[in-house]
């Protein structure tokens, strides 16, 4: 009954999502400014390319692949840690455990609904990509494109299912601040935001396939420039999805524990 | 609708004292105490009760209020409500029930509580003309005006108090768990919200379960009470067989037109104030007639009215009851 309530519910939950993200827009920028690292590392590769480039990578390259990176991050965003570590200390989560809607659910449909503000932010820096390299690294088939997109709702669900799983550290541990921390140092090496993973040295690139950091920015970044012939483009992506079917689990796993020791402290 | 047996909830609590030394050695080893915040809790309420779920802060009257509501797990002990385990936190439960807390919202704090009011009929799955009605009504119970279309932040405490129990209303819940919903409010504002909660319970048979440190809410909405003190039950009952109880005294309030001497009120009773314009004496009910008529004979009386004692202080008492039997208890269970 919950689920089908739910489904129901998703529109104005999507809706309002949005109208909180609106609210809170001078924040919501702030966040952008914070997100512009790939454009740093752009103008840093961009200068290293100059005289030779790097692999496969060229300045062309670089511009595509660093454009398409700051998109990739804005649309997999999750801030759903923070806001469970808050609420699990504060003890507000009990408002939302009133509800008949998974709060699970809940977060993702909050975070999701900030989506097209994000899109909006993505429109110029889409139309700067197209004029500076053109649609040559696009993906090239309705196929490509699908697997891409594929790959960019699982680097979603990875960044969000993690972001969520940590947030539950806060029933356990004081507080799951740092946990997310730490994570955000690795996902920073390893996920392909400062450098493209195919740069890296034999022994991190092989570290950083078998971790899930790749998969939440990486692959879909690497899927849109289209830098993977099919069929390694699709075991990547079953990759991707185990980790999101691991990850989601871990989620569920601990947010069931930890609401055992929920204490919904004051008031 | 509701039956609590022998509920307990403990929680693990980690200790220090304050200090350096002590910071750095709960870095590799850590205390805990365990505290009993509900040790063996029975009640039972039927539909339709107004119940107040009294106590001291610390006595276990929220925990009780969580479990009951779903959002703590008990550590042992039986817990039903209308048919449902509350601790699984069913749907068709969620959707039975509300809970106000006067020191938490639900509101949106940058949006305007209308948004609130939308959100929550989109997931109790509220019909439209359903929703119009209820909200219609609410709006004027509540008198929330132009309140709804305001952001939330911009709302004084009263103004939000009386969006938020709109909000938790919506769906129309069966029971309602109301924490301390006055607390902070201004007397008026108060009045406001106790005949609201009384209207909606006598128009929709609503079961209200409710915990307030004022006893006006206690007084003016709940007919019985269950006084919680450290975890375990000492009263359950009507509200005046509480008081009889513990104060079986009468107060006699004189408006006088004079001033008059202390010891001719002391003749009449206990004198529990006195003033030039006003005095107040306490009688046992055996001499109560005797009193009135002598105090109506002998003294300068422009007005006089008979009334119980506060329950502020018949709580009090109780209170003060309960930690001295506790303290006996420790003091008995210590004596080898």
């Amino acid at each position: 009954m919950r689920s089908v309530l739910s489904l129901r519910a998703l529109p104005v939950m999507l809706r309002v999502g949005f109208a909180e993200a609106v609210a809170y827009r001078a924040e919501f920028l702030v966040w952008i400014l914070s997100t512009t690292m790939p454009l740093i590392m752009l103008a840093l590769w961009s200068a290293v390319a100059r005289d030779e480039p790097m692999g496969r990578f060229g300045q062309a390259e670089f511009t595509a692949y660093f454009l398409v990176t700051f998109i990739v991050r804005q649309l997999v965003g999750s801030w759903a840690s923070w806001q469970l570590n808050w609420e699990i200390r504060q003890g507000t989560l009990a408002l939302r455990l009133l509800r008949p809607v998974h709060p699970m659910l809940a977060f993702a449909v909050e975070n999701l609904g900030a989506l097209p503000l994000r899109v909006v932010i993505c429109v110029p820096v889409v139309a700067i990509a197209l004029l500076a390299v053109g649609s040559g690294p696009l993906p090239r088939s309705p196929a490509a494109w699908g697997l891409a997109l594929v790959a960019l709702a699982g680097g979603w669900l990875i960044t969000f299912c993690a972001s969520f799983a940590i947030g539950s550290l806060a029933f356990y541990f004081d507080s799951s601040l740092k946990v997310m921390d730490v994570w955000l140092t690795l996902f920073l090496v390893f996920s392909g935001y400062i450098a493209p993973v195919e740069l890296f040295p034999p022994a991190m690139r092989v570290a950083a396939e078998w971790m899930p950091f790749r998969y939440q920015i990486g692959l879909p970044v690497e899927l849109l420039t289209s830098a993977h012939e099919p069929a390694a483009a699709l075991a990547l992506v079953a990759r991707q999805w185990a980790w999101v079917g691991g990850l989601g689990l871990a989620a569920v796993l601990l947010w069931r524990g930890g609401l055992r020791r929920f204490a919904a402290y004051g008031g | 609708m509701i039956l609590v047996r022998d509920l307990r909830k403990d929680y693990r609590v980690h200790q220090r004292p304050p200090g350096l030394r002590a910071a750095a050695r709960s870095l590799f080893r850590r205390e805990y105490k365990t505290i009993h915040a509900v040790d063996g809790v029975s009640f039972e309420i039927a539909p339709g009760e107004r119940v107040g779920l009294l106590g001291p802060n610390g006595a276990g009257k929220t925990t009780t209020l969580k479990v009951l509501s779903g959002l703590l797990h008990p550590t042992s002990g039986e817990v039903h409500v209308d048919g449902h385990v509350p601790r699984r936190r069913e749907a068709a439960f969620l959707a039975k029930i509300t809970l106000v807390m006067g020191q938490k919202q639900q509101l949106m704090w940058d949006l305007p509580p209308a948004e609130t009011f939308e959100l929550n009929r989109a997931i109790y799955d509220v019909p439209r003309d359903t929703y119009r009605e209820t909200l219609g009504e609410l709006g004027k119970l509540l008198e929330l005006g132009e309140l709804p279309a305001r952001p939330t932040r911009q709302l004084s405490l009263g103004e939000r108090m009386k969006c938020e129990l709109a909000a938790a209303l919506i769906h129309r819940p069966k029971l309602l768990f109301l924490d301390e919903p006055t607390i902070g409010l201004d007397v008026s504002m108060q009045a406001t919200i106790r005949a609201f909660i009384r209207r909606y319970n006598q128009r929709s048979g609503a079961t209200v379960v409710l915990t307030s440190h004022y006893m006006e809410d206690v007084a003016a909405l709940c007919p019985r009470v269950v006084v919680v003190d450290r975890g375990r039950v000492s009263y359950d009952g009507g509200l005046d067989e509480l008081v009889r109880r513990m104060r079986p005294e009468k107060r006699v309030v004189l408006h006088l037109e004079r001033p008059v001497d202390r010891a001719d009120l002391a003749a009449l009773g206990t004198v529990v104030a006195h003033g030039p314009a006003e005095a107040v004496l306490q009688v046992d009910q055996a001499g109560l007639h005797g009193a009135v008529s002598r105090a109506l004979a002998a003294l300068p009386v422009r007005d006089l009215t008979v009334e119980n004692a506060p329950l502020e202080e018949v709580m009090s008492e109780l209170f003060s009851r309960s930690r001295a039997a506790a303290a006996e208890a420790e003091r008995e269970a210590a004596t080898p």
